[in-house]
Parts: C-alpha cells; structure tokens; sequence
C-alpha cells in the first residue's frame, strides 16, 4: 500500500514487517508505512492492533521485548535499522515514547529531561540551553522541575516523557498512546504542543492513538491497523469520511 | 555509663564496616535488580590482590591501583560474559549465576595468590584513643572516617553526574533508559567497576582487621542483616543498617550474653533482621514504588 503512494524522500519506511514475541506469537504481520519528512502521521487501531509493536520494532526496542522482526525491512533516512542498537537509532533522530509514559518516578522533572539530552554529549550550557527549550514549549514543567516526576501528575508525566524525548533531539518521535488515562482538555493541549513542533521546528511524528478523533485533527495522514496489518490508510479527510472507520472504530471509543 | 557509651559507640563504627560491605550491594541491585551474592567473593579478591602485590614489594599506591584496575577487569568480564548473555532471565537465574561467580572469583584468587593467611597492615594502630574520656578504637575511627568519604563520594556521583543521573534511571526503568538511547551495557559496567572500588576498600579495611584469608568472603553473610534493616536499594539505608546492626549485636554481647551465654553477637544480628521483617519488608529506607498514575 505505501508502495503506491510515492514518498521518494520518506523520512522512515517501513515494508511488510512481522514481529513475533517469544519466538511464536505474531503481534503484527506485514506492515508497511511511511513517514515523509515532516510529517504527523497516526497509527489508529483497537487495544491489540500492534500499534505499539510496531513502534517498538521501528525505534529497536522489541529486542527488550524478547520480540524480533522476523521479516520485513525498515529504513530510517535511507539506511536499514532493523539490525540497530536503540541508542544508535537515538543519536540517528528516532526517539520512541513510551506507551504509559514512563517517566523515571525517583528522578526530578528535571532530571528526567536532562537524561534525554546525555545520548548527544553535549557542553554544559548547552544541556541547559536543551532545557530552557523544553520549558519553553512546556511552562509547567518549569514550576515542577524539582519535584520527583512520579508526584507529578498524569498530564504532566506525559509532558516530562515528550519532553525528556525532545532533548535528544529528534526528527522523529514515534508516540504512543498520548492520550491514555487523560481528561480531554490536557489530550487536546498535548496535541497542540505536537502540531506546534511539526510546523515550527519540522520534528516529524509518527502516533499511534485509540482516540481517532483527536489523533486524525493533527495528523496528515493515518493508518488502520487491525490484528496485526494495516487495512485502511488515507489521508486525515479522507479517513474522517470513510464510513468503515467510521463504524468499527469511531463507535468503539467515543 | 561511660562503659556504655564506649560499647555503643564502638559498635557504631564497627557497624560502618558492615555497611560498607552492604554498599556494594546496594549499587548493583539498584541499577541491574541483581542480588549479587560474589560481592563477598569480590572483597577477598580485592584484599588477597593487594595484600600479594604488597608482599612483592609493590609500593602502596601502586599496589592500590593496580588492583584497583584489575577490579574494574573483573566487572567489565563479569558485565560481558555473566549479565549480557544472561539478560532479561529471571532474578533467580542471575542470583545462581552470581553464586556460581563468587565460587570462581574466590577459586580465582585462590590459583592466583596462594591459600595462605596474610597479614594486612595499613599503618594506622589499634591503640585505643580518648575522646571526651572516652577510650575508642583509633582504627574504627579511621575505618567509619574512610566509610563517610566513600559515601560522600558516592553521593555526589549519583546526585551530580550524568553518570549518576543515568544510573538512577536506569535503575527506574530499563526499557524508558535505553528508549533515550542510554546504553544499559555501559551503565551496568559502571556499576560493577563502583561496586568493585567499594568492594577494594572494604577488603582493605576488613583485612587489616581480621587478616586476609578466605573467610573473608563470609562477611556477605554480616552484609545480610544490615540489607534486610536498611533496604536493597538505598545506600544511606546501608549505612543506618550497618550502625543499627553495629551497636545492637556489642550490646547484646556485653549485656545479654551474661545473660543468655555468650556468642549472640554473632547470630543477634539475624533476630533483628527477622523483627524486621515481620515489621517492614522494604527496610527502613526501601524504596516503596511511586504508585501514582
Ligand atoms: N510482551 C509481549 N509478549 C507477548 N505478546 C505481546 C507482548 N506485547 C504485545 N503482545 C501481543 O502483540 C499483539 C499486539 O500488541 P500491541 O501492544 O502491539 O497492540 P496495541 O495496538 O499497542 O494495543 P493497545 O492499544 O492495547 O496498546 C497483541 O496480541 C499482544 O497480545
Ligand atoms: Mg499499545
């Protein structure tokens, strides 16, 4: 299905992946998708879809899974990454947050953005430039920076986790789930934040969401995954139209 | 009164050796969930090599870095042929495989340097020394003196350094430290070559005091009692383990063992690790997990 769609310069391209844990259970079986450079792109689908095995199999993080890739190819930027280190994969541009956010609980706000920065090495100051970027786009983090991220509420932690993503400085952040467990208000602003990095500083985004209505606002562009594969893909308008999405999923999670 | 407070006192200081043994494990069950049983293993190795170096002529220093250096071999081959293969196993299979280890260092040091009982002399007298008409042990001032700048050290490097800081997220969670690219392979070297340090420095201490030999490694077994009461994860809970530990098991000798016979001091300390259990299961300092989402 991407292969029809010519995206000559995608920033990541994924062809026909499966994924299988503990050497048998297959979580996603041929997946391909593409996200051209700049781009929000979401990955919608019910609880089990394979939205966040994908991601995992795209930022390398399905080996810590005890999952491989058992077919398929990816190319992040030209190159093959199916056989790359995460924190390789890091330094590259991909930066993978974490479905439930995942915030390191003992560490400070603070300290949980500047681990994000570590992977680049930088100075001194510009590991406190990092920061200040950080609480630019995100003013709350600021008041909170010494507290303990696990005291922090579920917005917030969710904030430290993009937050703490965007230190590494990436040019594409894969984002699971976002939404979970969130009022509508702090989804909706998360979101804006999202679109706001897109168009202003170019970082791309790949998304996976149970919220389509959300998810197809910001995006350009979606996937449908259902038990593994990807069964409707199209634009955000033309997904919004589509009267089988509208049915299987839109009824579901609203 | 004055006797007391002597007994009390000197149990403290004793206890600040415990806690250094403790230490060790703290670090590497803090960052990797490895209860490593070899920390006692790798006290003796630590002790037995710079004892042996020293005996050859080695001056100081250079007999303390050389097994400095030798430590941080070790964890890098134990990090590389141990934990890496062995990674994402359940905590037990890492528990029997850092039994195992500790069998093989000891067995190490053993083909290396002999089996003979040496004799460890850092130059510092076990004269007793008054303080406030206190008479106390001039080598256990010395000792919890050497203690508190292990852990100051240890303290600024966790709290000051991205060492530090990628260590305690890694300690956190794994899965969210290497989505940032943090490479858990380097974290865990790191933790062991610490480990081995602090492993050097209790050797040295504890075999100036009971002379280097193989029982040295059984003071994990002392180790025990302090990690149940101060917690596995905390290293100021190491350290008020060990005093609690110290002071408790002098008392009782001194003041129950008339009583009950003597030798509680060696079994006392198991009786209190049991009250605690039964009390607090995390330690005093156990990190309870941050339930808050
Ligand atoms: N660690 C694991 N071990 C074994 N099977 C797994 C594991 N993680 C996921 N699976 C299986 O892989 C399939 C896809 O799961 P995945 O988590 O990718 O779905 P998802 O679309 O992210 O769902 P959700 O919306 O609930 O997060 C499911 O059938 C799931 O049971
Ligand atoms: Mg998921």
């Amino acid at each position: 299905m991407a292969g029809s769609r010519s995206i000559v310069e995608a920033l990541l391209r994924v062809d026909d992946i499966e994924v299988v844990y503990d050497g048998a259970i297959l979580a996603v079986s041929g997946v391909s998708l593409a996200v051209p450079q700049g781009g929000i792109i979401a990955l919608l689908g019910a609880n089990g879809a394979g939205k966040s095995t994908t991601l995992k199999a795209i930022s390398g993080l399905v080996r810590a899974s005890r999952a491989e890739i058992s077919r398929g190819s990816i190319h992040f930027k030209g190159l093959a990454s199916t056989q790359t280190q995460p924190s390789l994969l890091v330094q590259q541009g991909i930066v993978h947050v974490l479905e439930g956010r995942h915030v390191f609980p003992h560490l400070t706000v603070e300290e949980n953005l500047q681990s994000g920065g570590f992977v680049r090495r930088p100075g001194r100051q510009s590991l406190q430039a990092g920061l200040e970027r950080i609480y630019a786009w995100f003013p709350r983090l600021k008041e909170k920076r010494k507290v303990q991220a696990g005291y922090t509420s579920g917005g917030e932690q969710q904030m430290v986790a993009i937050g703490r993503a965007l230190m590494t400085r990436p040019s594409l952040v894969l984002l699971d789930e976002p939404s979970m467990g969130l009022a509508p208000l702090i989804v909706e602003e998360i979101f804006e934040i999202v679109s706001q990095l897109n168009a202003k500083e170019g970082v791309s985004f790949l998304v996976a969401e149970q919220n389509i209505p959300v998810a197809l606002k910001h995006a350009h562009y979606g996937y449908v995954l259902e038990t593994g594969r990807v069964v409707l893909s199209g634009t955000a308008h033309e997904l919004l139209q589509n009267n089988a999405l509208q049915d299987a999923y839109l009824g579901k999670t609203q | 009164m004055e006797f007391f407070l002597e007994v009390l006192i000197g149990g403290l200081l004793a206890g600040l050796m415990y806690s250094l043994v403790a230490i060790g494990f703290v670090l590497i069950y803090k960052a990797s969930g490895v209860f490593n049983f070899a920390q006692g293993a790798m006290v003796l190795f630590a002790a037995l090599t710079f004892v042996s170096l020293l005996e050859r002529g080695v001056p100081f220093w250079g007999a303390f870095a050389v097994t400095l250096l030798s430590m941080l071999m070790l964890a890098w081959a134990i990090e590389r042929m141990v934990l890496r293969p062995l990674v994402n196993r359940p905590p037990i299979t890492l528990f029997m495989a850092t039994l195992g280890l500790s069998y093989i260092i000891e067995g190490l040091a053993q083909t290396l340097w002999g089996a003979q009982v040496h004799g460890l002399d850092l130059g510092i007298s076990d004269e007793p020394f008054e303080v406030a008409g206190l008479l106390l042990s001039q080598f256990d001032l010395f000792a919890a003196g050497t203690a508190g700048l292990l852990v100051l050290a240890l303290s600024l490097l966790f709290n000051k350094t991205r060492v530090g800081i990628s260590l305690r997220a890694v300690a956190d969670d794994q899965l969210a430290a290497l989505s940032i690219g943090i490479k858990l392979q380097k974290v865990w070297m790191i933790v062991w070559a610490v480990a081995g340090f602090v492993g050097l420095v209790a050797g040295l201490l504890w075999g100036a005091r009971l002379g280097v030999q193989f029982s040295l490694s059984l003071i994990v077994l002392k180790a025990l009692p302090v990690l149940i009461i101060g917690g596995f994860t905390s290293i100021g809970g190491a350290i008020v383990g060990g005093l609690i530990i110290g002071a408790s098991e002098k008392l009782a000798e001194v003041y129950l063992g008339p009583v009950i016979g003597g030798g509680i001091e060696n079994w006392f300390p198991y009786v209190l690790a049991l009250l605690f259990l039964l009390v607090r299961p995390a330690g005093i300092f156990g990190e309870r997990a941050i339930e808050r989402v």
